[in-house]
């Protein structure tokens, strides 16, 4: 069970330039909530790094991960 | 109560979009401190969204004329903008792109080397008489590669970003003059002010007061509240331009070029209904009228699916390589948020809210204005405002494609080297107001001390539910007055909100409770003025007045929060140096 400051802060990296994005990490977020592993959080976090366009890119399917451990976590993301 | 801390600046910028981006470049450049405060990392604001292109009659594939720009931008805005804004804005449109290319944005290429522009909706040569190519972009990334590019030159340039910092309210001190902001820092929860000598406005659109719409999460007016709640005007918020095809539910924008690759909409009975409504364009017609002629489909019960509630775009005749060639995204947002493949089914689409037309009133210079004593336009000093939170006016009741992109460079820059001009460095800071940042602290106090109240979610989704039943594309008497009685009675509701939540840290209950404070000053600036305006121009369109009326209307709507007044002042037809075009009919 994540703290509620590690949920909150990841809540806020949710919002993004693109409704795309906003769109599908919301559907995540309330599919998965507070259930999320620390490891699962470390590995969305790196990816709500990427800029915008290249999250939906990944999110989209257009492109592949270079980091093949994101792979599950995207998996979810794709589905969501 | 103790004094917040204050930090000092020369300038401090609300906003980390293209607008705030570039008018914080023309600062730090020129040497001054400048904050720039952003709720989110400067890259992925709103502004990344941005696909189509920018406007500039460069002339790279035709001949082109600023002029020309100028004209369609006058005629797009329905005679509503102002035509020294707009003119200011078409003849420095060629520089911008060019500086822009300097700074290093990756702009699509002609084989000669010069910058490709692509074909756009109400972009035409000579007044009118055939379509121009004027739109520059970079893919389908244009805001994205345009972001990035302005926020590595001003990393380069010093720029201070102020990141996951949410600015609350505006400072006045008792003669009007702006002395900065107070801020609220996500990470800690503090409260601070940022005092500077000047303070410039770049909060983006507010689209997120409606239901169906194609703007991010984030776009929730905050520039418009602060200015409001520090009793300063907002000026012709009943413009809201709508996109014709957003995926029904999820409000995603499927690009117009879908129509441009042969994409047709159709009604429930199979009909292509823009047939009847534009025999020479049919779906390619204005954004305007096309949103118009389905949401008269749906009204009339021809309407898509289970609730008659959409309409269909249908593409699957294009076949799968044209598709998947030209179109690979839209397949995507559709499988996505639709659920369909649009190889085989059509897509389910409504009109969506996409572009806010009315702002902050400020001249050509970025300054923000308030009518004064006999002066409708009287400088507020201290207080600039660029980009979609405010109106200079170039996009009067309606906005021309790619105009946005434009005005976020024109008078981003435009603010920037006004305020350069002023010599900040060798003036002091004013002796900050006595009760300077007691308002913001009166509202957190409020939320943290109301142990049980409205919940924030479900007012917010009550403004947006209300505002898209009785503000929507079409409008009446009656729609409208029941629209603002119930908007009011939610602004009720709104200052009895309470929040579980009462940690400092990244507390998102308590800023999303600080952005309904902003979201419902939008929401009853928009609802309020359209109800007053009893005409048709641009976007607004009232079944009961279907007519544009220049007689009596030709003139700017300016909303104050207080007591929900309203008052008008005059359109600026007069351009800085060439003849005026007068108000004619908006035929395409
Ligand atoms: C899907 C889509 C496609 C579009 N395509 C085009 C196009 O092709 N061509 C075109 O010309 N226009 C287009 N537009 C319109 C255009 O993108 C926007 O009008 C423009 O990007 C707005 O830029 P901005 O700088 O005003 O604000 P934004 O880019 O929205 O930036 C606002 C900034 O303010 C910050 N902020 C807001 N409130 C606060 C606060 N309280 N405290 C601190 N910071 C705050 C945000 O964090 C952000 O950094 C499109 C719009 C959409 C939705």
């Amino acid at each position: 069970m994540l703290d509620q400051e590690r949920w909150n802060r990841i809540v806020w990296r949710c919002r993004r330039g693109m409704l795309e994005n906003d769109l599908v990490l919301t559907r995540f977020l309330a599919a998965r909530g507070r259930a999320m592993t620390e490891d699962e959080v470390a590995l969305l976090d790196r990816l709500l790094d990427l800029p915008d366009s290249e999250l939906w890119d990944l999110i989209a399917g257009r492109r592949e991960p270079q980091d093949p451990a994101v792979g599950p976590l995207l998996s979810a993301l794709r589905r969501a | 109560m103790s004094a917040l801390p204050v930090r000092k600046f020369d300038a401090v910028i609300v906003g980390a979009g293209g607008s705030g981006m570039r008018a914080s470049l023309q600062l730090a450049e020129a040497g001054l401190s400048v904050a720039v405060l952003s709720k989110v990392f400067p890259t992925r604001s709103h502004t990344v969204a941005a696909q189509g292109g920018i406007g500039a009659s460069l002339g790279n594939m035709s001949e082109d004329s600023w002029l020309w720009h100028m004209y369609d931008t006058i005629k797009g805005s329905d005679w509503l903008g102002d035509q020294d804004a707009i003119e200011y804005m078409c003849k420095m449109a060629p520089q911008v792109v060019y500086e822009l290319e300097h700074f290093g944005m990756p702009f699509d290429r002609n084989p000669d080397g010069t910058i490709y522009q692509r074909p756009f909706g109400g972009h035409s040569a000579n007044f009118g008489e055939r379509p121009v190519q004027r739109a520059c972009a970079a893919a389908d990334r244009t805001g994205h590669a345009m972001v990035h590019t302005l926020y590595q030159r001003n990393v380069r340039a010093r720029t201070q970003f102020f990141v996951e910092w949410m600015a609350l309210d505006l400072i006045r001190n008792a003669d009007g003059d702006v002395q900065g902001v107070v801020a609220y820092e996500m990470e800690t929860g503090d409260v601070m002010i940022l005092q500077a000598k000047v303070t410039v406005l770049a909060t983006g659109g507010a689209g997120r007061i409606f239901a169906a719409s194609t703007n991010a999460f984030i776009n929730t007016g905050d520039g418009l509240g602060m200015a409001a709640r520090a009793g300063l005007p907002l000026e012709d918020m009943e413009f809201w331009q709508f996109h014709p095809t957003g995926v029904a539910g999820a409000g995603v924008l499927i690009t117009e070029g879908v129509r441009g690759e042969g994409g047709i909409l159709l009604n429930a009975q199979g009909e292509r209904f823009m047939e009847r409504y534009a025999p020479n364009l049919k779906d390619l017609a204005s954004r305007d009228v096309v949103s118009r002629s389905m949401d008269q489909e749906i009204k009339e019960g021809r309407g898509v699916g289970p609730h008659k509630d959409h309409v269909l775009l249908k593409l699957d005749h294009l076949g799968p390589d044209v598709i998947l060639k030209r179109l690979p995204s839209i397949r995507e947002i559709a499988l996505k948020f639709a659920n369909v493949d649009c190889i085989k089914e059509p897509i389910p689409v409504v009109p969506t809210i996409h572009y806010q037309m009315g702002g902050i009133p400020t001249n050509v210079n970025g300054q923000v204005v308030a009518p004064k004593g006999s002066d409708p336009n009287a400088v507020v000093p201290g207080l600039y405002a660029v980009g979609e939170c405010a109106c200079v006016s170039v996009h009067g009741a309606n906005r021309l494609g790619t105009n946005s992109l434009l005005d976020l460079l024109v008078f981003g820059r435009a603010a920037g080297n006004h305020i350069v001009g002023q010599n900040l460095r060798a003036q002091g800071q004013q002796a900050l107001a006595r009760d300077a940042g007691d308002a913001s602290r009166a509202r957190l106090a409020r939320l943290d001390g109301a142990s049980s109240g409205e919940s924030v979610p479900e007012v917010a989704h009550e403004i947006r539910k209300t505002m898209q039943a009785h503000c929507g594309v079409f409008r009446n008497q009656q729609l409208l007055a029941e629209g603002v009685r119930q908007v009011m009675d939610l602004d009720a509701r709104v200052a009895r909100t309470a929040i579980g939540d009462r940690s400092r840290v990244f507390n998102t209950a308590r800023v999303e409770a600080l952005e309904l404070d902003n979201l419902i000053e939008t929401a009853k600036a928009t609802i309020v003025s359209a109800e007053a305006r009893r005409e048709s121009r641009g976007a607004q369109a009232r079944s009961d007045y279907p007519n544009r009326d220049d007689a009596n209307w030709l003139k700017h709507t300016l909303w104050y929060r207080d007591g929900s007044r309203l008052d008008y002042k005059p359109v600026n037809l007069k351009p800085l140096s060439v003849e005026a075009f007068p108000p004619k009919a908006r035929t395409y």
